[in-house]
């Protein structure tokens, strides 16, 4: 339904009122594909907030402010850590949108459950991350570097924390009510945010870490 | 205000009080007894909200306002709405225009200075924010919520409880701004608040913090409101409306909510970041440890320049629809008008350097940006000739949304020519912050956005309400505006000319004050125009039986005039179906008929008061974030949060209109068209 | 009322055109009377799109009015004829001036040396120009002459015909260094070096201001600029030479308290090297320079040791061999030596404007 159809002018003249009851359903329809639309726009919009943040880790990830750089901070190793259970979250969010494709609720809500505890295991080794360096004194405020790689670290973090946060609270939802249309949509669209998110720290990870540590 | 000049940072009256674990900011000193002008004006509007809301719980109104209105998910409603913020914030934003101009014409004369210039700088920074945020962009949201659903034959928006919210989200804003006038104060930064000047070293008070929070908190419910308006516009247009039947206000709509979503989140991310360099000590635009503050110029003005666009592209999707109505004959070049909408929308975004022209970028940049600011009026041109030639053997009847359109032609052009030459960098040299690029903006914004939106409420009030507005009161409004608009801008145009800088408080010598008093005296004859504007509404709900019509009053073209006046909340009982541009015009050609009988249940969506608590307890923690008071910041997020989930697990959202009731409404106000 | 709207037009064209009294059309100096020329060119081009635009406006609004029932033709939505023509004019309007916007940017940009004095007399390639360093503070202007070794606040002078080269930088805010009657604006930032290229040709006491908002006492960023001939500046320069203060480090610092309408005071005497600490953001003793910084950073950053002492590193960017002191300040980095090396050769040797976000300041 993206393009309506042109409607054949009937040979009797115009039809210039749909009477039948279909267009009714056919609104129906559109509300599910309008929900995915709409949210991919979402995406692009937030995909724009973090493409700004991107752009200012360009122009600053290098005002070290003569205090600590990338080599200085990062544990590698540790990093590599929080990237697989990001990654593996994505993997086990696939497995569940495909038992729900094969109306497997119970599946799919134990691999959903997976992700959030992968995604939950990302978190904690963010939040270590951020206090070692607080410990550090590497604080937010320490340089323009340390600013934008604490705001853009963070931003992705708090976009993790809520998807987790959205996760439960559909967990309970299917719980709830089943696998109805509905829900079918939510656990699509946070399928779309999810994979979004493991995408933005691909982002994050290469441009920020690797970069950050090899150059 | 005595004490300030003594406090050492001198930017602001605030010195960085300490704050306390539960009241934060808060003290007795938030509250402007010591300004015998914003005192009064303060007693004032707490005495006219007292005896409003007094008189609406009197009248026991509020539960109607709650059911019908507040908690309303009916896209006209919430436009009705949009509109009515926009007119409050308009006045708002139009009496500190009035003490500006007051100001610079008694102190230019050397007679007095009415206000101390950290006042002054406050009125101005938030005379641009409100006229920019809380005018402008409800009305243009207003109009597009109330107008392109019915354009395309649609029942509602996309997403009617996103749109509610993005209302209130909106209104939060303004609570907030309005809220700044009184407790505390507002930001004296100048409209985009540039760094440094903006950072907390500078700017340590609270007025700055206002200004974020309440730009936050509207821009994202601008963003979901573009978001929701694109999908509407992709997914819900009635069988038939193809991309190139699509009624040129539509297009237009399309248009800027494209660009509303592709820029708004760079103004939320730059906000953010100042927010955080301002709440949690980074340095992204310092001075110091390796901060940039021209990266947030840039930054704004990549968000500042289609924000332009934003406002004007519906504005002239406003006038495509009146010009053919009014000289009663087909759009001239649709294809072409459609062509420039989507070049400027691309060009809107290669063009945002020319703001800063001055900031010492190379010659080679500098004119890359000046000629790309310069192709856009190629494609603007344009479209004020597919005006010339719609009315062009045309049948032109000077109805009030005509007179307005006409007002907007000369006014514009004059404004667009101002606008190229400051797109050459060399004379932007000399005429850059002047009263001259004041007046250019000015000149653009009034003499297009302020008339566009005259124009477009004189045409489409008989369609929300059923009745006419009164046409002398509304000449009134058109020549205080227009005669207003030329005698308060063309001596600031002469005054840029002559050097003057803009953002002036006090003057050293007398010599320009003869045209700062033509100014004052032309913002006088366009309050004459404002408070003619508030009289013809008035005058005309007085006269509301009089001035009734039906559903097609102007004889108009699209198919928002195929229903009854005002329309009833499904919009329409049968999806109509679309063979041709000027839908509503084609289907009267052949002679069209709306069927009698057969009505099929009609899906709505039903009421909610989510949007307007979980706005209010947003307010709550702007307003708490303001004035660091952390607990209740934390609280309203956490209430905001919790009902925002709460609402989710609200599956029952949506309800069947039974046929007989939509018969019964169908028959009550049946042929439109009479 | 659209009588009234014409009248106003023809009355602003006729303003603009004559610019009497209009210092921005009319100035004394030559780059700002090319400025101002400019702005006349300009205006010409797009009169010849915007006259016909606003005649056609009025003429088919009466002619084609419902009660004068002239040619009606409600279905008449095309013509690819006309519909060339009002893309191409206006196109080609654009093109000429895009040409002109491309060849007076460059003739007129501010970094440029001056390509002459005036219309009728050409740069003198014995003279060089006066080079005047200029500080925007809250809420003062301040002048140094590295010539004369001398520094104004809220007056500065010139010598007719002899072009100015400003330096301008800001301790504060963003600013805005404008004389009307001498050259266009440019912006003074903080950290910051921006260049301004002018010239005063007639004898006088011009103004100069802020034309930027910085804050609450912005309105009273006033000065006056003498152009005076070489005797007169002489004076004016002895004048200053006589006064008893001299601008050292402690002086700035106190003068760089915000104040409103400071009264002009002159410097006999500059402190050396006071541009580039003000340049520098260290004129106060304890701060590190930010080319110091830069120097660090572009080396691969202080460790976690600038977090604490970042004093360490001070007068690094000014040392004879900046990599190999940084070695010994930093020996963990000792392994990846020739990386940062080779990093340092890739810096650009000078300011460059163009990418003047990331790199104006470590250009030093």
């Amino acid at each position: 339904m993206s393009t309506p159809a042109h409607p054949t002018i009937p040979e009797n003249g115009f039809d210039f009122y749909d009477v039948s009851a279909a267009h009714v359903d056919h609104a129906e329809h559109d509300h599910e594909t309008g929900t995915m639309l709409g949210f991919w726009i979402y995406l692009m919009s937030d995909c724009l907030i973090f493409g700004i943040l991107f752009a200012i880790h360009a122009v600053l990830g290098q005002s070290y402010a003569a205090g600590p750089a990338p080599i200085d901070l990062f544990e590698i190793d540790k990093i590599l850590l929080a990237t697989a259970f990001l990654l593996l979250s994505s993997i086990t969010y696939g497995f569940a949108v495909i038992n729900m494709q094969q109306k497997n609720a119970s599946a799919m809500m134990i691999w959903l459950v997976v992700t959030g505890l992968f995604g939950m295991g990302f978190l904690v080794m963010e939040v270590l991350e951020f206090e070692h360096l607080w410990h550090l004194g590497a604080g937010p405020g320490a340089s323009a570097f340390l600013s934008s790689f604490w705001v853009l670290v963070g931003t992705h973090g708090l976009h993790v924390t809520s998807g987790v946060i959205w996760l439960v609270v559909l967990l309970v939802q299917i719980q709830k009510h089943g696998l109805t249309p509905a829900n079918q949509r939510r656990v699509l669209c946070l399928s779309l945010f999810w994979h979004f998110l493991d995408l933005i720290w691909i982002g994050v990870f290469s441009f920020v870490y690797l970069t950050g540590v090899l150059l | 205000m005595a004490t300030f000049t003594e406090t050492a940072a001198g930017h602001s009256s605030d010195a960085s009080a300490t704050v306390h674990w539960f009241w934060g900011k808060l003290g007795w000193d938030i509250f402007p007894f010591y300004d015998p002008l914003i005192f009064g004006t303060f007693i004032m509007t707490m005495i006219l909200a007292v005896s409003v809301a007094g008189l609406v719980l009197y009248k026991g109104w509020l539960p109607y306002l709650w059911r019908e209105w507040l908690t309303s998910v009916d896209h006209k409603k919430i436009g009705i709405m949009y509109m009515i913020l926009a007119v409050v914030m308009l006045v708002r934003g139009f009496a500190d225009a009035v003490i500006m101009r007051v100001h610079q014409a008694l102190a230019s004369a050397g007679i007095l200075e009415l206000l101390p210039s950290y006042h002054y700088d406050q009125l101005f920074t938030v005379h641009g924010v409100i006229m920019i945020f809380f005018v402008a962009m409800p009305f243009i949201t207003g109009f597009m919520n109330y107008i392109m659903p019915l354009q395309i034959g649609a029942r509602d928006v996309a997403f009617p409880f996103l749109n509610n919210f993005s209302f209130w989200l909106t209104m939060s804003g303004a609570v907030l701004i309005m809220i700044s006038l009184f407790v505390g104060e507002f930001a004296a930064t100048g409209w985009l608040a540039f760094p440094p000047l903006s950072g907390l070293e500078f700017s340590p008070g609270v007025g700055m913090d206002y200004y974020l929070w309440s730009l936050n908190i509207a821009g994202i419910g601008t963003t979901l409101s573009g978001i929701n308006l694109i999908v509407t516009i992709v997914k819900m247009r009635a069988p038939g409306m193809t991309w190139m039947r699509l009624p040129i206000f539509t297009w237009s709509s399309l248009v800027t909510n494209i660009l509303i979503v592709a820029s708004f989140p760079v103004l939320t991310a730059t906000l953010a970041l100042l927010t955080a360099d301002r709440y949690l000590g980074t340095h992204f635009f310092t001075n110091e440890m390796g901060g940039n503050p021209m990266m947030y110029i840039n930054l704004i003005w990549i968000w500042g320049h289609p924000e332009v666009y934003i406002l004007i592209m519906p504005i002239f999707g406003i006038f495509s629809e009146i010009v053919p109505t009014f000289a009663r004959k087909r759009l001239f070049g649709y294809a072409s008008m459609v062509y420039a909408l989507c070049v400027i929308m691309i060009l809107s975004y290669l063009v945002w350097l020319h703001h800063f022209f001055t900031m010492g970028a190379g010659a080679d940049v500098n004119s890359f940006f000046g000629i790309t600011t310069m192709i856009i009026s190629i494609p603007t041109g344009a479209k004020l000739f597919n005006w010339l030639f719609t009315m062009y053997k045309g049948r032109i009847e000077f109805e009030l949304p005509m007179m307005w359109t006409l007002a907007f032609m000369v006014t514009f052009t004059i404004g667009g020519m101002t606008g190229v030459l400051l797109a050459v960098p060399p004379a932007d040299y000399v005429l850059h912050n002047s009263l001259f690029l004041v007046a250019h903006f000015h000149n653009v914004i009034i003499g297009g956005v302020v008339f566009g939106v005259f124009a477009g409420i004189t045409y489409w009030w008989p369609k929300a309400f059923g009745f006419h507005m009164d046409k002398f009161w509304g000449k009134v409004s058109l020549f205080g505006w227009v005669v207003g608009f030329y005698l308060a801008f063309m001596p600031l145009y002469i005054l840029g000319l002559m050097g003057v800088t803009r953002r002036l408080s006090q003057f050293e010598d007398t010599f320009y004050a003869g045209y700062f008093f033509a100014a004052a005296l032309g913002v006088g004859l366009i309050g004459l125009g404002v408070i003619a504007f508030i009289i013809q509404i008035a005058v005309s709900i007085k006269n509301r039986d009089k001035l009734a019509c039906g559903g097609d009053p102007w004889n108009g073209r699209t198919l928002e005039w195929s229903t009854s006046s005002p329309p009833p909340y499904y919009n329409f009982a049968f999806s109509p179906r679309v063979y041709a541009l000027d839908a509503w015009h084609h289907m009267k050609e052949h002679g069209a008929t709306a069927p009698k009988d057969g009505f099929v249940p009609i899906h709505m969506p039903k009421n909610t008061a989510s949007g307007i608590v979980i706005s209010s307890f947003m307010t709550v923690m702007g307003f708490a974030l303001i004035w660091h008071v952390w607990w209740l910041a934390a609280l309203g997020f956490a209430a905001s949060l919790a009902w925002g989930i709460g609402h989710t697990f609200n599956y029952n959202r949506d309800y069947y209109v039974p046929a007989n009731q939509v018969a019964e409404i169908e028959r009550a106000n049946i042929s439109p068209a009479e | 009322m659209i009588k009234k709207c014409l009248l106003s037009v023809s009355f602003f064209s006729l303003i603009v055109l004559s610019g009497c009294n209009l210092v921005v059309l009319n100035p004394t100096g030559d780059v700002a009377a090319q400025q101002g020329d400019l702005i006349i060119y300009a205006t010409v081009l797009m009169l010849i799109v915007i006259i016909p635009v606003l005649t056609l406006t009025v003429f088919f609004a009466l002619k084609y009015r419902a009660a004068n029932e002239a040619r009606y033709e409600p279905d008449w939505d095309h013509s690819v004829s006309l519909e060339i023509v009002i893309w191409a004019v206006p196109l080609a309007i654009i093109i000429c001036l895009a040409g002109l916007t491309w060849v007076a940017t460059h003739r007129l940009d501010p970094y440029a040396d001056l390509t002459r004095i005036s219309e009728t007399k050409p740069v003198d390639p014995n003279v060089t120009p006066l080079q005047v360093q200029v500080v925007a503070m809250d809420w003062k202007w301040l002048f140094i002459y590295p010539e004369y070794d001398i520094a104004t606040v809220n007056e500065m002078a010139t010598i007719v015909d002899r072009p100015v080269e400003f330096k301008l930088t800001s301790t504060t805010v963003m600013n805005a260094f404008y004389v009307p009657d001498m050259v266009g604006m440019i912006y003074a930032m903080a950290g910051m070096e921006t260049e301004l290229n002018g010239v005063l040709n007639e004898p006088g006491t011009f103004e100069g201001f802020a034309s930027h908002y910085s804050g609450d006492g912005f309105s009273q960023m006033r000065f006056d600029v003498h152009a005076l001939d070489q005797r007169g500046f002489d004076a004016w320069v002895a004048q200053a030479r006589g006064t008893p203060q001299m601008l050292d480090r402690e002086t700035f610092v106190e003068l760089d308290a915000p104040t409103k309408g400071h009264p002009v005071t002159f410097y006999s005497a500059v402190e050396e090297d006071m541009w580039e600490r003000i340049l520098n953001m260290c004129v106060g003793e304890d701060d590190l320079c930010m080319h110091d910084m830069m120097m660090v950073d572009a080396m691969g950053g202080g460790g976690l040791e600038g977090l604490y002492n970042r004093e360490l590193y001070r007068g690094l960017c000014t040392a004879d061999d900046p990599a190999a002191l940084f070695a010994i300040l930093r020996p963990d980095l000792s392994n990846r030596m020739s990386e940062i090396e080779a990093a340092i050769a890739l810096l650009p040797p000078q300011h460059d404007a163009l990418s003047s976000a990331t790199s104006q300041v470590r250009g030093n």
